[in-house]
């Protein structure tokens, strides 16, 4: 095995290799995946370089046990911790955050009645319906645990689109591959031409939730959906934050079980509860994510704390990119309700779809709206207690406005 | 140990003079390629470990010309798959000429061959495989192999990239599998407009490359831009610079800086004057609203020559 350059020998390099897989460790605390594999291309990289130069670590670890430059500022940061002396490697542009974390949300009490009414057991079907169409935000704990257990479970179809890959079929491309098979078969008899056709995929969709604090009433519930969305289709899903800052969360959500993946998306935002700046967090949308032929959907009151024409101009941009753009706003539910402030005027002209988000209900009205592709009334597709799924047996509605799929 | 062995065999030829990242950004330089210490780093060590280099960044940072000159630096060819939505096994890795196996068929059946197995034998032969990027890079030695936006491409194929990455075969179910002697330098690129599967990152060395610091930036515009004078250089680049810390869709890369120094020098430049900076700003911002923005918030303006002396101090 060849040494660690300046490595000494023996207890020096046993030494050495302990230092180095303990800087991994700290890593691995600190949420990088640092992972053994990786551990193992760290020291590696270091007998290609000079165990003895700061730099030379400093290097060799970051492109071996990094992987996304959210990792950077984690990296940069251990390793000053770790190794001491000066924050090592250039400055990463860090967007301004706010830090508060909400933690009690209106409805909440305390430890006691929790525990009393964890106990109850699971809501009946006829609860369930009651349930269906309470609004989130006046919901106690339980109930809005209840809901959480049935977002969990609820099945969302996606809208399918032609890709360019192909499938058997009567008509489409030539299939040369398929024609030769079926000549050798045939004892080289000139067979008849085999063809295949565009195979179907889903659609991708990019989520955005406000977690601001006029909607944290809201948010928990809807990152529970934008859950079940990354479930279903992981690789056809992106789920942001917005609120002072864009934060990516879909990595977060991959987690099968939900409250796993909740408690990683509550420690990967970092601007709960303050304002919202839509605007130019569509235009870091924009810049980041490709939502060319997605369906963009929009999770917010649109309170909108920055200039809302910025927001109206993002908002033109993104409706000229996507499918489809969605506007999910909780207090559409209310029936008195009217779009007036300023950033939801911005927005409205440039909206595929304004719905409501307020209850389970909405959820499920969303849900079928991803999946079909439409707005057509009807159907519901969480599978609760008894009741049956109804898959969406609609054509999807192309509004003429989105993109082609090339 | 076995990685680092192999790491040994491919280190003939030009590669084997490399022995240090500071030796190899000497080595881009000649090439006009300007690197720094992390880039540099990073390069020298996918040449050493013999692992793929994942590079992400901004577009116009360098990327794609990274791995155009470690082909020139190695003198060995440049084979490139861009990815793009649809890719398929059949445009990445290889494919099966059908119409030479269908002619062969036919003499086939005149001749009175009709034995299955005999005609399978005879169809699926190398002959008849028709390379594409990825196998070619496997057959090739030595090249680069770049794979360009892999972001663009679809999870499925990220798939058998990171099967061809992981152990550089790539199997046809009707030949065997097919073994890459010596594996090639593999620089993969992306513009992160999606996250691409970590099990594909895990395999390579992961790069962010950043925005050229000021002085680098300047100079890479004298490098590359011979007639460039340094003070021209340096309000461009200081320009550019607050440009990127400003709030536009799409911020400048090197290559925007490069384009826009040409057209001022076109236009007869030394200095960045402000009537000139604004007929020819199209060349460094491609969106109407960042000229907008630019006009706006009067970005441009303290790199005028009235703006106080030397030029280009960095803010
Ligand atoms: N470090 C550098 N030294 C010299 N020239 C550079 C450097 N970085 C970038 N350039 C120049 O900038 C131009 C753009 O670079 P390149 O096309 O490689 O960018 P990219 O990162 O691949 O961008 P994109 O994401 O748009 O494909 C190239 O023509 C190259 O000449
Ligand atoms: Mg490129």
């Amino acid at each position: 095995m060849p040494e660690l350059r300046g490595g000494g020998t023996g207890d020096d390099r046993a030494a050495l290799v302990s230092t180095l897989t303990g800087f991994a460790r700290t890593l691995r605390a600190a949420g990088v995946a640092a992972d053994h594999q990786r551990t193992q291309g760290f020291l590696a990289a270091l007998r290609e370089l000079d165990v003895r130069e700061r730099r030379d670590v400093y290097w060799a670890g970051r492109l071996t046990l990094c992987s996304g430059p959210d990792d950077l500022d984690r990296y940069d940061r251990c390793f000053a911790a770790y190794f001491g002396g000066e924050r090592p490697g250039p400055a990463h542009r860090v967007p301004a955050v706010t830090v508060t974390r909400f933690v009690a949300r209106p409805g909440d009490t305390g430890d006691q009645d929790e525990r009393h009414e964890a106990d109850a057991a699971a809501a009946t079907a006829s609860e369930i319906e009651v349930l269906r169409h309470r609004d989130v935000a006046r919901m106690t704990a339980a109930e809005r645990r209840e809901v959480a257990r049935l977002l969990g479970m609820l099945r969302s179809a996606r809208e399918q689109r032609r890709s360019r890959r192909r499938a058997p079929s009567h008509r489409g491309a030539l299939d040369g591959r398929g024609t030769v098979r079926e000549a050798v078969r045939r004892g080289g008899e000139p067979a008849r031409l085999r063809f295949r056709d565009r195979k179907e995929k889903p659609r991708r969709v990019v989520m955005l939730v406000d977690v601001s604090g006029s909607m944290a009433a809201y948010a928990d519930t809807l990152l529970r959906f934008a859950h079940a969305l990354v479930r279903a289709e992981p690789r056809a899903t992106e789920v942001f934050s917005v609120g002072t800052r864009l934060t990516r969360v879909t990595a977060e959500l991959r987690h099968r079980d939900p409250a796993v993946a909740m408690d990683a998306v509550s420690a990967a935002i970092p601007d709960w509860s303050g304002g919202t700046r839509l605007g130019e967090e569509l235009k870091e949308l924009l810049r980041l994510s490709d939502v060319r032929g997605a369906i963009v959907v929009i999770a917010s009151d649109g309170w909108e704390r920055g200039d809302a024409s910025l927001l109206g101009r993002q908002m033109e941009r993104l409706s000229r990119l996507a499918h489809r753009v969605i506007w999910v706003n909780p207090h559409k539910g209310d029936p008195a309700y009217r779009p007036l402030t300023a950033g939801m005027r911005a927005a409205l002209p440039h909206i595929t779809d304004f719905v409501a988000g307020h209850s389970l209900a909405a959820y499920e009205e969303l849900a079928r709206l991803l999946g079909e592709g439409g707005s057509r009334p009807g159907g519901h597709a969480v599978r609760a207690a008894g009741d049956a799924v109804r898959a969406g047996d609609g054509i999807p509605a192309g509004d003429g406005r989105g993109m082609p799929d090339a | 140990m076995a990685g680092t062995a192999a790491g040994i065999d491919r280190l003939t030829g030009r590669a084997a003079e490399i022995d240090s990242p500071a030796k190899l950004a000497t080595l881009l330089e000649e090439h006009d390629y300007l690197a720094d210490e992390g880039l540099a780093t990073a390069a020298f060590l996918a040449l050493r470990m013999g692992r793929p280099l994942f590079l992400e960044g901004e577009a116009g940072v360098g990327k794609t010309e990274l791995a155009k000159t470690l082909a020139s630096i190695l003198d060995a060819p440049l084979i490139r798959l861009q990815c793009y939505e649809g890719l398929d096994a059949a445009q990445a890795l290889y494919d099966w000429d059908f119409a030479r196996q269908l002619l062969h068929l036919k003499a086939a059946e005149a001749a009175g061959v009709t034995d299955v197995r005999a005609l399978e034998g005879e169809i699926y032969d190398r002959r008849f495989l028709v390379a594409r990027p990825l196998l070619r890079a496997l057959e090739t030695w030595p090249c680069v192999l770049l794979v360009d936006e892999v972001d663009r491409a679809d999870d499925e194929f990220e798939a058998f990239l990171l099967e061809v990455l992981s152990d550089f075969t790539i199997s046809v179910p009707e030949l065997g599998t097919i073994r890459a002697e010596t594996p090639p330098v593999v620089v993969v690129t992306s513009n992160r407009t999606r996250e691409v599967h970590e099990a594909l990152k895990r395999r390579c060395l992961y790069h962010w490359i950043e925005h050229p610091a000021f002085e680098r930036e300047v100079a890479i515009l004298l490098r590359r831009l011979p007639a460039c004078t340094e003070e021209l250089a340096a309000e461009v680049a200081d320009a550019a610079g607050r440009l990127r810390r400003a709030d536009l869709v799409k911020p400048p890369g090197v290559a925007e800086t490069l384009d826009w120094t040409e057209a001022l020098l076109t236009l007869g430049a030394a200095r960045l004057d402000p009537g000139l900076a604004a007929v020819t700003l199209g060349a460094l911002l491609k969106y109407r609203e960042d000229q907008e923005t630019v006009w706006r918030d009067g970005l441009l303006g303290a790199a005028s020559p009235g703006g106080g002396g030397g030029g280009g101090g960095r803010a």
